[in-house]
């Protein structure tokens, strides 16, 4: 039902629509993202935010990933209609730029700002798109799957200079138990052989 | 005429009423709140990536460790979540123990919030009853998991296991004599589910001494009526979930909305405010505890007459019985397996909430078939709440800040991740 109306209002921006276990996503263009999202708002009563969130897909799958690699999903509701959507639009690997929801959807402001400083995607007209979550000064994009989980720096306290330093990492990563991924067609009842 | 320029100071991190770690940056015309720019992430520990390294079993206690005052909720969310990648239906015992435990994290959590904001405002001893209570309720906690605080309880599949039938009592000690001794074992007689059905019937006189504190009390009223005042239609533009929400006088509660575990047999109110200031929230959130309180009467009720299994019957998700395991073969491989490999989740996505204490408390899991998550990412409800500070709080006075804290139960653990 709700689909049904989306799907005739927003028409040939859906590039992709999927219905899985009950959850409606919708695969937006980049380019006229903004009109989509007031079109929902103002049109379809999703007035509620839930989340941004990014997504980093060079390695699903074991690098079998052959879409674009970065996208920002986008979690709706209507409180009206009880209903959820998932809206995901996928951008540009050198320059993810998306334009910004904030005029929208005031909760965006430190949704965007946390996508900002993890993975780096760029949302522009954000009013103020400053690093929220890591640290003062901190580089690099940790979210982003070539960034190694032990991280780049180290901090520590030097007695010498009377100030906390930062260094390069010593810490080797380790893996414990290897990441193992399985096709749909094998099913995970034969996951054990 | 002297020049007169905004006077900026930082509030926190160690200040006692920024519940954690917060540092917030105020820029303020006398008295004045002019700005507040809140730096979070002093606590981020980056949660969502070690996910990504680790089985989906293994991130189960990781969940406990985001919001650390309600932690059942939050494993509630992420069990629901792998739960729907799966595929999978849990028995009805474990639904209704989830539910009896979710509302026992959600009293313990709004004690805790209580205490602490009666503390910020001021007032002392509101701290050392919600504390008395909290005790008890982290014994039912103990007694079903081991721990405390930190319980990973709840697995993917159902519950750990089943309440125990008897509830721990307190030993002998130097340090407290025989009558003592007695008096704390007085209402230990019994089953797990004894305590807490005596424990339903002692709260409501718990809460109406708190309210008598505070309810109606001057100085408490000076304090939160018309401070930090959110109207309906902003509250859901910010992001609001939760009591946050309902203060403003918008019934959603996801617990009646989009039902989940065993709630939609059950019989409760959600109680809502109308101003949508602290006065109401507070309002709310001692309301809520007398509904919380009456669905775990229901459920202790329901868990009496029910018994049958706590966890799905499938040992590729749940591990396999002890005495099963030391005769069968295939339940020490499906054992060992489920332990050191972990279970493989079929590829997908999915968004599983829950309503926390604090509010919509989601997971949102992106799995690409593998034994680990390929992407897991926390909603936290307080990441929100802390967004609108700067709203909030503008325009009332340096004092005030504490209140509107205090109000949005801000815990760091979930909103640094």
């Amino acid at each position: 039902m709700v689909s049904q109306q989306i799907e005739a209002g927003l028409g040939q921006r859906i590039r992709r629509r999927q219905i899985a276990r009950g959850e409606l996503t919708l695969e937006l263009a980049c380019d006229d993202f903004l009109a989509s999202c007031t079109w929902l708002r103002d049109e379809a009563g999703f007035d509620q935010l839930i989340d941004i969130c990014g997504v980093d897909y060079a390695e699903y799958g074991d690098g079998t990933w052959e879409g674009e690699r970065f996208a920002a999903v986008y979690h709706l509701l209507g409180i009206q209609s009880r209903q959820r959507l998932r809206l995901r639009v996928f951008l540009d690997e050198d320059l993810p730029i998306i334009a910004s929801v904030n005029a929208i959807w005031p909760a965006a402001n430190w949704f965007e700002r946390e996508t900002f400083d993890l993975f780096g995607f760029l949302f522009e007209g954000h009013p103020d798109l400053r690093r929220i979550l890591t640290d003062y000064g901190f580089v690099g994009y940790p979210f982003r799957k070539d960034f190694p989980l032990v991280g780049t720096v180290e901090m520590r306290y030097d007695p010498d200079q009377r100030r906390v330093i930062y260094e390069p990492t010593r810490t080797e990563e380790r893996v414990v138990v290897p990441r193992i991924v399985r096709s749909d067609e094998e099913g995970r009842y034969d996951a054990r052989n | 005429m002297p020049e007169i320029s905004n006077f900026t100071m930082n509030f926190g991190p160690q200040h006692p009423s920024a519940h954690g770690v917060l540092r917030l940056v105020l820029e303020l015309d006398g008295e004045v709140i002019e700005r507040a720019d809140p730096h979070i992430g002093l606590l981020h520990r980056a949660t969502e990536k070690l996910a990504e390294h680790k089985t989906f079993l293994q991130n189960l206690p990781y969940m406990d460790r985001l919001d650390y005052v309600s932690m059942m909720c939050n494993e509630h969310a992420y069990c629901r979540a792998v739960e729907g990648l799966l595929g999978i239906e849990i028995p009805q015992r474990a639904q209704y123990i989830r539910t009896l435990f979710d509302e026992i994290t959600r009293v313990l959590n709004h004690l805790l919030w209580l205490g602490a904001y009666a503390l910020d405002v001021g007032a002392m001893s509101v701290f050392l009853y919600c504390f008395r209570e909290r005790e008890d309720l982290m014994d039912v906690y103990e007694a079903v998991s081991g721990a405390r605080m930190h319980a990973a309880y709840y697995r993917p599949g159902g519950v750990y296991r089943d309440l125990p039938a008897q509830m721990p009592q307190y030993e002998a000690s130097p340090y407290r004599d025989a009558k003592r001794l007695e008096e704390l074992n007085a209402n230990r007689g019994g089953s797990v589910l004894d305590f807490i059905e005596d424990f339903t019937r002692r709260f409501p006189g718990y809460v109406d001494e708190y309210e008598t504190l505070l309810t109606d009390n001057r100085i408490w009223k000076q304090r939160t009526v018309g401070i930090g005042v959110v109207a309906p239609e902003r509250a859901i533009a910010l992001g609001f979930t939760g009591p946050m929400l309902r203060a403003s006088g918008v019934a959603w509660d996801l617990r009646r909305t989009q039902p989940y575990a065993a709630y939609a047999d059950l019989d409760f109110e959600i109680p809502l405010g109308k101003e949508g200031d602290c006065y109401d929230r507070y309002l709310v959130r001692v309301a809520e505890m007398r509904e919380s309180n009456k669905i775990i009467a229901q459920c202790v009720d329901w868990l009496r007459k029910n018994p049958g299994p706590v966890m799905v019957d499938d040992y590729k998700v749940a591990p396999p019985p002890r005495e099963e395991m030391k005769t069968s073969m295939e339940a020490l491989i499906h054992h060992f397996k489920l332990f050191s490999e972990g279970m493989i989740v079929p590829a997908g996505e999915i968004y599983a909430a829950v309503e926390a204490p604090k509010g919509e408390f989601g997971i949102y899991l992106l799995s690409d078939g593998a034994n680990k998550p390929y992407r897991m990412k926390i909603r936290a409800p307080g990441f929100s709440h802390l967004a609108a500070m700067d709203e909030m709080a503008k325009g009332h006075m340096i004092a005030d800040v504490v209140a509107i804290l205090a109000t949005m139960d801000i815990v760091f653990g979930e909103i640094d991740r």
